[in-house]
């Protein structure tokens, strides 16, 4: 395996009192998709964010394509460019346009000239399969397009890795669909991604490898059929048997 | 005379109004010159000062809540007396237009800045994730993302306060201002007739009513569509 374009070591992370992360390491190759699950509270999400340093881990060490996030000498408006980031709740812009919402980062941060930004962005838009959505306001749309909008927001920074913090569940159940497809597409692209979610069956079909955790720890991890089918750990077995029902 | 005419002659006396209009006009040129100025001063000084806060600096914070909240506290006519009289002991003697200009300003200000700091906390944490999760550092997210937001929901309280303050404008009678007020109680003495207030309740309405009207008109145009 080549080296891993990210590497997170020994990741502790403190809200207060709680302890959220208690030693997390994350190592994900290039091109790989992996499938962080959880239970609510178990600090996935907390992790992915420590990611892109939205969160700042209290020690450990978060390397993401050669570039250490937590060095002080590190240009983090910089860095993020690299590090695409997905939000449960959209996080669109309301008072721009889609398009807009696509190119205030190539204009702001990539330095792009209007023109450029704008072809690039409606390239972007196109590849979610929403150039015609381009003049919309995030009003204007409906959620599953808001959230692929806000996927092209970010693949259009060429960004060489994927966040997504629960991308899905504030979807209505038929517009999870078309969001998964452009997700399944960026895979096929080669991109790498780090999920956080409960789409199992997308999981399955797409992941290369599935991440559980609980309590602030990754207590298992492996292939998606180990994971889902034979899993090791009790705790693993509990979550899973629980999502399953549902 | 009958008690009808009686009235009439009190309060719209035509030989009085004739005589004092000019100067009840050269007012309202002077409160619009006042009211421009207080609003242009205060809302941008208050833009500023919430700007400021938004950056975090703790000490600085406080002092500006502090500031803030006394500004707030006291009535706006203590504050243009305390220009007035007080400043001349320090050597620092304003007119009476600069007191009311300033200390109205203050006043304006500090409303400003606690609407529009309101207006920036409300706008959604994840606005600013996004953004800058994108790269935008904070400045650029405060200008580009938050602040267009923050501004557009803040116009309506903004606009009801700005009329507000500006409309103590007449305040500055109290130190020599010769404002609308000013102008019509100074021509009440000399007329020993109170027609000249009338005029000048006249002139407020026309300035202030198309402020008010206008007023609306942003605040259903600015309001969001949701």
């Amino acid at each position: 395996m080549a080296a891993p374009i990210i590497e997170a070591r020994a990741i502790h992370k403190h809200f207060g009192a709680l302890h959220v992360l208690k030693g997390v390491d994350l190592q994900v190759a290039e091109r790989e998709l992996v499938f962080v699950i959880g239970p609510s509270g178990s600090g996935k999400s907390t992790l992915l964010r420590c990611l892109n340093r939205l969160e700042t881990p209290a020690s450990g060490s978060v390397v993401v394509d050669g570039i250490d996030l937590l060095a002080r000498a590190t240009d983090i408006n910089r860095a993020r460019q690299r590090i695409g980031m997905v939000f449960q709740s959209f996080n669109l812009y309301p008072h721009m346009t889609a398009l807009g919402n696509v190119t205030l980062a190539l204009r702001k941060v990539a330095g792009k000239t209007a023109a450029e930004a704008e072809a690039l962005g409606l390239a972007a838009l196109d590849r979610v399969g929403l150039r015609d959505r381009a003049g919309h306001t995030p009003g204007q749309l409906s959620g599953g397009q808001a959230q692929r909008v806000a996927i092209a927001r970010a693949i259009a920074l060429e960004p060489r890795v994927m966040l997504f913090d629960e991308p899905t569940s504030a979807l209505d159940p038929e517009l999870v669909g078309s969001v998964l497809a452009v997700m399944r597409e960026l895979r096929q692209d080669g991109m790498t991604m780090v999920v956080v979610s409960h789409e199992m069956g997308f999981a399955r079909a797409a992941a290369d490898r599935v991440v559980f955790m609980d309590d602030g720890q990754i207590v298992e991890q492996g292939a998606p059929a180990a994971i889902f089918e034979a899993p090791q750990e009790a705790r693993t077995r509990a979550f899973i048997g629980q999502i399953q029902r549902h | 005379m009958t008690s009808w005419e009686r009235f009439l002659d009190t309060f719209f006396n035509a030989k009085v109004m004739a005589k004092y209009w000019p100067d009840i006009l050269y007012g309202m040129w002077v409160t619009i010159e006042l009211a421009v100025l207080v609003v242009i001063t205060g809302i941008a000084s208050g833009l500023l000062l919430a700007l400021l806060r938004a950056a975090g600096i703790r000490p600085l914070n406080w002092l500006m809540i502090f500031v803030v909240d006394v500004l707030r506290a006291l009535p706006p006519l203590v504050i243009i007396v305390l220009i007035y009289f007080g400043l001349p002991s320090v050597d620092i003697a304003p007119s009476g237009f600069v007191s009311t200009w300033a200390a109205l300003a203050l006043v304006l200000m500090a409303f400003s800045e606690e609407i529009f700091w309101s207006g920036i906390t409300a706008v959604p944490r994840g606005q600013w994730e996004a953004s800058r999760s994108t790269g935008l550092s904070f400045t650029q997210t405060l200008f580009f993302v938050v602040l267009p937001q923050a501004l557009r929901m803040t116009i309506p309280p903004l606009t009801s306060r700005t009329i507000a303050i500006t409309k103590g404008t007449a305040l500055g009678s109290v130190v020599a201002v010769s404002e609308i007020l000013g102008q019509a109680s100074s021509a009440v003495s000399n007329s020993y007739n109170p027609s000249p207030l009338m005029l000048g309740a006249a002139a407020y309405l026309v300035l202030f009513i198309p402020v008010v009207v206008a007023g609306r008109w942003v605040e259903t145009r600015f309001a969001w569509k949701k």
